[in-house]
């Protein structure tokens, strides 16, 4: 497999964030209201709970061409669903081994942003932004049919 | 009788009684004198002993507050006078002039932003300025600006005029004025909370320097949203303080200023606010100077015990006089070692007062007005087995207004009371309440046919987002028939184009691209109802929080970015279905488990709101652990409460009462649980839609310390309240405090024990003053109004010895050997009898908690939904919890407790039916393998498995299936993504609508980014 990327300069890392509604997406919410600013590399889907989240939904994103993707959820004890987000965290840790033998771990974050992190959740893009610009644009590019 | 209550006072205690009431079927006038409710709840950072952010549990109920169709919010009004009778009060109200028109304001901010006087912040303890035109806090409802008359320039001086020029839906007006009204309602609920003491009037703690602060204060420095941003700073110099001293009991244990209670709050936020310092700089030495350390409520010992072993707080048990200021204007504080009776001086960063709670200004002005009685501290005066019953018939209080308390204690005040105004007036209950009426969905044609409307939000998204471009962009867009921009999407108006828009163009799918769902989805849903569309064929692009307002330097990028949010929000919304929530009857009946006071008062509750109930108790008489003293802390006798009480039982039509019973299977869900009793041998059914556990407690029996068993002069506490029912021949009474509690086998604090203690040390003086009483304690827990009795106590002559946990007391044949931490000697007591406080354990609750699948925790006691907000609800809905059975507590407490879930039942069994969730799970039957695996990952038990049989060509054969009930499901789709044979759809967020959205993000990928470079991999 050949993964060695040859990234342009005019490049900017696509990432692709699944927030849960309660806690991550307000957070994102807070981090606007208190204009925290960060880089304009990321586009959020809501799902009602991070244990929505299927491995497949991952899969498809980078196989598609996202250079990065993000699972956000409440921190563990804080769950709104008591403990959707100790399922998500098993099922997202077993992605990003799977996505290891690919070597594509590194573009998979799952991270606990808490609705009171403005913050830190524009902290978590700005940084997870950096790595991917240090991985480099998705390798991945669908083969032409 | 008016089927109507006006709440006073907006803060915790007054929303949740305001959405009790409004959920059980009545009119609710919420009045809030300042401009947004929240109350000092919205000021905290995190709450104890959970260090759940505060913002984030509480702002969800200020939204549903602000969009109850029962509730009316008179937000910035102040209550005049209350008169009339009970089913029928006179409110007077004067709504004091914001200078804006709450009906026009969208609450922008643009205003805010222009306006050029700067005054001190209130929602910030005036470490931070904020405008004279403001919204007081980000999550603030109603959500509309407030003009400061007393700093305006235009108001004060006639100049400037900048916020009415520069506001879009032109809802500035100076010429504004108070308004008086007059609400005509059956019930008051006084929930006037507290003023914060403010300790300048303590010289000598010197709340002059800037680096001395209120814990107040403290707070806001640690809050995300808070003058710092997080960061805790000297307030002197900007730099991060290394030594933080916390003083507590400032403003309350001081008979010197006529604060002779105990604030119950302070010990925790203190802790609370260490903890969170810490996490925040490990480097931070804090040290908490303190007279007791009153951690009596759920897990706070545990949370106190922490503080000091994995944090490394320090704590010392010394009042500072001063706090000292050098010539350098260095602060150093002095205090007496009781461990060497040395004086000692340290050096501190900074100094955090943690003040106490002082009665609201509100709570005199409106008792003197409308003749409430006030208590001795100036709280509005209530009685032991009445503890939200004001002197006036019909006007209940709860919260702080009735006494210091955290939050659980007043949110489950705020319920009780709800359940006795509920309770007056049952009879009118559904008779002014309104529901919204919505025109029949219309029909929906095939072809997906999209109205995308794009909003400026006056310039918050527009001087960033291109909009125009925007909307050009969403023409393009597959199914897109229709695409605006909008000034602001939220204001009436717009409803209105909306609406038009939506019939002119035929649409059947509507997306605004503007603010967050979490805030906005409910009013452009209601929007689509109004105009025929079912409201899951609405989506939001969030193109303000998560656009505009972050990427504010790059217009570009943020235009590119909208366009992609709104193409997501675009493809996943042509694939929306509608989706209608289900109406499944209920049973308006109640059980109740347990009949002791906790379980009688709910019981009582439940059936003065008109509901029937049956009391399933263990033994053969209802009463309980009240059967067992001999007096009350306030002077009265429990026989004579519960003959009183078991009289109204034993009158009311609609309570059955089953003794010696237990209650052995229980299956259904909320409204619909259908089970079996056992008693006299018999099982029965029994159908109900909703349960209350209030199974209670029990004493330890503390065999084999102190001599207990073996030694017939060694008794507990317990049993010496029955001696002190007769006549008492001792005459030195030695009490041991926290006896097998506060261990390591058993760590949480009994919370009832310190007070039984001092009661029944004022017992024994009182009757034989002659009497010598010692009480050797760890930390005398005299929380709030029992901080008095505690000096009653003093007074009296009652000896109080402190030791220390690691040197307990040691009790040979008569004499108790005791080693004072105070004085730091040994001191031997020859004593007559010995008394043992012990702490009350859990009862057999692991039978309830598989019945109900409700869970305990490490103490056995049963584990309530949320530590806060929710602590008479269990998780699972339908079931609910009071009295000791959740935790120790005094009976007032209990009685309160039991009201509150009383409250909460009734906000079901008033429903005329039991509306599900419209976007839940459901599963394909063809496609399930019957695995199980969304049963085990439901933390609701909604999907269940059935057994089918199966008919494949010649062969039949039965396996299983599962079904998601909709009843219980809570759309969070967890079971949707365990599927392995992918048969669950989780409406409204499914894999092909999420698919879609993905789709869409690629197809913006591809637009941004530039092709050459990439290389072809397979994968």
């Amino acid at each position: 497999m050949n993964t060695e990327v040859q990234t342009p300069d005019a490049w900017e890392p696509n990432i692709l964030a699944f927030c849960c509604n309660w806690c991550s997406y307000a957070g994102a919410d807070l981090a606007g209201v208190s204009r925290f600013q960060y880089p304009p590399t990321v586009k959020i889907l809501r799902v009602m709970c991070s244990s929505r989240v299927e491995p497949a939904f991952i899969l498809k994103a980078l196989k598609d061409g996202a250079d990065g993707v993000l699972v956000a959820g409440c921190h563990i004890g804080d769950c709104h669903y008591i403990d959707g987000n100790k399922n998500a965290e098993v099922r997202i840790n077993n992605t990003k081994k799977a996505l290891g033998k690919l070597g594509f771990d590194k573009r998979l974050r799952l991270e606990w942003i808490s609705a009171s992190e403005g913050l830190r959740f524009s902290e978590v893009i700005r940084d997870f932004t950096e790595e991917i610009m240090k991985l480099g644009q998705n390798p991945v590019k669908e083969v032409k049919k | 009788m008016k089927g109507s209550v006006a709440v006073v006072g907006g803060g915790i205690a007054g929303i949740q009684a305001a959405l009790d009431l409004a959920d059980s079927g009545f009119k609710t006038y919420l009045i809030e004198s300042r401009p947004s409710i929240g109350g000092v709840m919205s000021q905290l950072d995190k709450t104890f002993p959970t260090n759940d952010c505060a913002m984030c549990i509480l702002s969800p109920k200020l939204v549903e507050t602000a969009r109850h169709p029962n509730i009316e919010l008179l937000g910035y009004s102040d209550v005049k006078s209350i008169t009339g009778k009970a089913g029928d009060f006179t409110v007077k109200v004067t709504k004091k002039a914001r200078y804006v028109d709450e009906t026009k304001c969208t609450g922008c901010g643009t205003c805010t932003e222009k306006c050029p006087s700067k005054v001190p912040d209130e929602y910030n303890a005036g470490m931070a300025k904020r405008k004279s035109i403001y919204i007081p806090f980000a999550q603030a409802i109603p959500r509309v600006a407030t003009i400061d008359s007393a700093h305006c320039l235009y108001l004060t001086k006639g100049k400037c005029g900048v916020c009415k020029k520069v506001c879009g839906p032109k809802a500035v007006d100076y010429e504004q004025k108070d308004k008086d009204i007059e609400l005509n309602v059956g019930s008051v609920v006084l929930a006037t909370g507290f003023k914060p003491f403010d300790p300048t009037s303590l010289k000598h703690y010197r709340f002059d320097h800037p680096d001395v602060i209120t814990s107040l204060q403290f707070e806001r420095l640690m809050s995300a949203s808070g003058p710092t941003q997080g960061h805790v700073t000297k307030q002197s110099d900007g730099k991060v303080p290394k030594n933080i001293a916390f003083i507590q009991c400032v403003g309350s244990r001081n008979p010197r200023i006529d604060r002779n209670h105990c604030s119950s709050v302070c010990c925790m936020y203190a802790t609370k606010e260490s903890i969170i310092a810490k996490e925040h700089d490990p480097e931070l030495n804090i040290t908490i100077f303190h007279i007791d350390i009153r951690a009596y409520g759920k897990n706070f010992e545990e949370f106190y015990n922490r503080a000091q072993r994995e944090y490394g707080i320090k704590y010392i048990n010394s009042r500072p006089p001063e706090v000292v200021v050098d010539a350098n204007n260095a602060l150093s504080l002095k205090y007496e070692d009781f461990n060497t009776g040395d004086l000692k001086s340290q050096n501190f960063d900074m100094v955090v007062l943690s003040i106490g709670l002082d009665p609201a200004d509100s709570t005199r002005s409106i008792a003197q007005s409308s003749g409430i009685a006030l208590d001795d501290f100036g709280n509005i005066a209530t009685s032991i087995e009445n503890p939200v019953e004001s002197s006036v018939a019909g006007i209940y209080v709860c919260g702080v207004a009735q006494g210091p308390k955290d939050i659980p204690d007043t949110v489950a005040q705020a319920s009780a009371a709800a359940s006795k105004a509920a309770a007056l007036l049952s009879g009118e209950r559904g008779t002014l309440i309104k529901e919204r009426e919505f025109p029949e969905e219309k029909k929906l044609s095939i072809e997906p046919r999209i109205g995308v409307f794009v909003c400026h939000c006056g310039i918050n998204i527009g001087s960033v987002v291109n909009v125009p471009d925007v909307v050009e962009y969403a023409k393009t867009l597959p199914g897109v028939t229709h695409a605006q921009e909008m000034l602001y999407a939220c204001s009436s108006d717009s409803q209105v184009t909306i609406k038009d828009a939506i019939t002119k163009n035929d649409l059947n799918r509507v997306v605004v691209a503007s603010c967050t769902p979490r805030t906005h989805e409910p009013l452009f849903q209601n929007t689509c109802k109004e105009a025929g569309l079912n409201p899951y064929l609405f989506e939001l692009a969030n193109i303000r929080e998560h656009c505009s307002w972050v990427h504010m330097k790059d217009k570009e990028k943020a235009t590119q970015k909208a366009k992609g949010i709104v193409s997501m929000a675009v493809a996943k919304s042509a694939l929306f279905q509608p989706l209608y929530k289900q109406k499944v009857s209920l049973i308006n009946r109640a059980i109740v488990l347990g009949g002791g006071v906790a379980g009688m008062t709910s019981a009582l509750d439940i059936a003065n709101n008109g509901y029937s109930v049956t009391i399933i108790e263990r033994e053969k008489e209802l009463g309980g652990m009240l059967r067992e003293m001999t007096e009350l802390y306030d002077g009265k006798k429990p026989a004579d409460v519960l003959k009183e009480i078991m009289g109204k039982v034993a009158e009311n039509k609609n309570i059955k009462v089953i003794n010696e019973a237990k209650l052995l299977k229980v299956e259904g869900y909320l409204g619909n649980f259908k089970g079996v009793v056992l008693a006299n041998g018999k099982e029965m059914p029994i159908d109900f839609g909703a349960a209350v556990v209030a199974t209670g407690a029990r004493n330890l029996e503390p065999s084999g310390l102190f001599n207990y068993g073996k030694d017939p002069g060694v008794v507990t506490q317990a049993q010496f309240e029955k001696m002190l029912g007769k006549s008492l021949s001792a005459n030195v009474i030695t009490m041991i405090q926290c006896v097998g509690a506060r261990n390591s086998e058993r760590e949480y604090c009994g919370r009832t024990c310190c007070v039984d203690a001092v009661k029944n040390a004022i017992r024994i003086k009182k009757a034989n003053s002659s009497a010598s009483v010692y009480v050797l304690y760890r930390d005398m827990r005299a929380y709030g109004v029992m901080e008095k009795l505690y000096g009653n106590a003093r007074d009296l002559g009652v000896i109080f010895i402190k030791y220390e946990a690691e040197n307990p007391p040691k009790v040979e044949g008569k004499s108790v050997l005791v080693h004072d931490s105070m004085l730091n000697e040994d001191i031997e007591i020859a004593s007559d009898l010995v008394v043992l406080s012990t702490p009350l354990i859990a009862g057999e609750n692991e039978e309830i908690n598989q019945l109900f699948k409700i869970p305990l925790d490490k103490n056995k006691f049963f584990l309530e939904a949320h530590p806060k907000l929710r602590p008479v609800d269990f998780a699972t809905d339908g079931v609910f919890l009071c009295g000791s059975a959740q935790a120790p507590k005094l009976i007032d407490e209990a009685i309160s407790q039991a009201s509150a879930a009383a409250s909460r039942a009734c906000t079901i069994l008033s429903r005329k039916f039991i509306e599900t969730e419209g976007a839940v799970s459901v599963v394909n039957e063809a496609k399930c393998i019957g695995c199980g695996t969304c049963v085990t990952v439901c933390p609701y038990n909604a999907p269940s498995l059935y057994d089918v049989t199966v008919k494949v060509e010649e062969v039949t054969y039965t396996t299983k299936k599962s079904k998601i009930n909709a009843a219980s499901c809570k759309g969070c789709g967890s079971c949707a993504a365990a599927c392995p044979a992918g048969a669950i759809t989780a409406q409204h967020f499914s894999s092909k609508e999420i698919g879609e959205a993905m789709d869409a993000f690629q197809k913006g990928v591809k637009g941004i980014s530039i092709d050459k470079g990439v290389v072809e991999v397979m994968v």
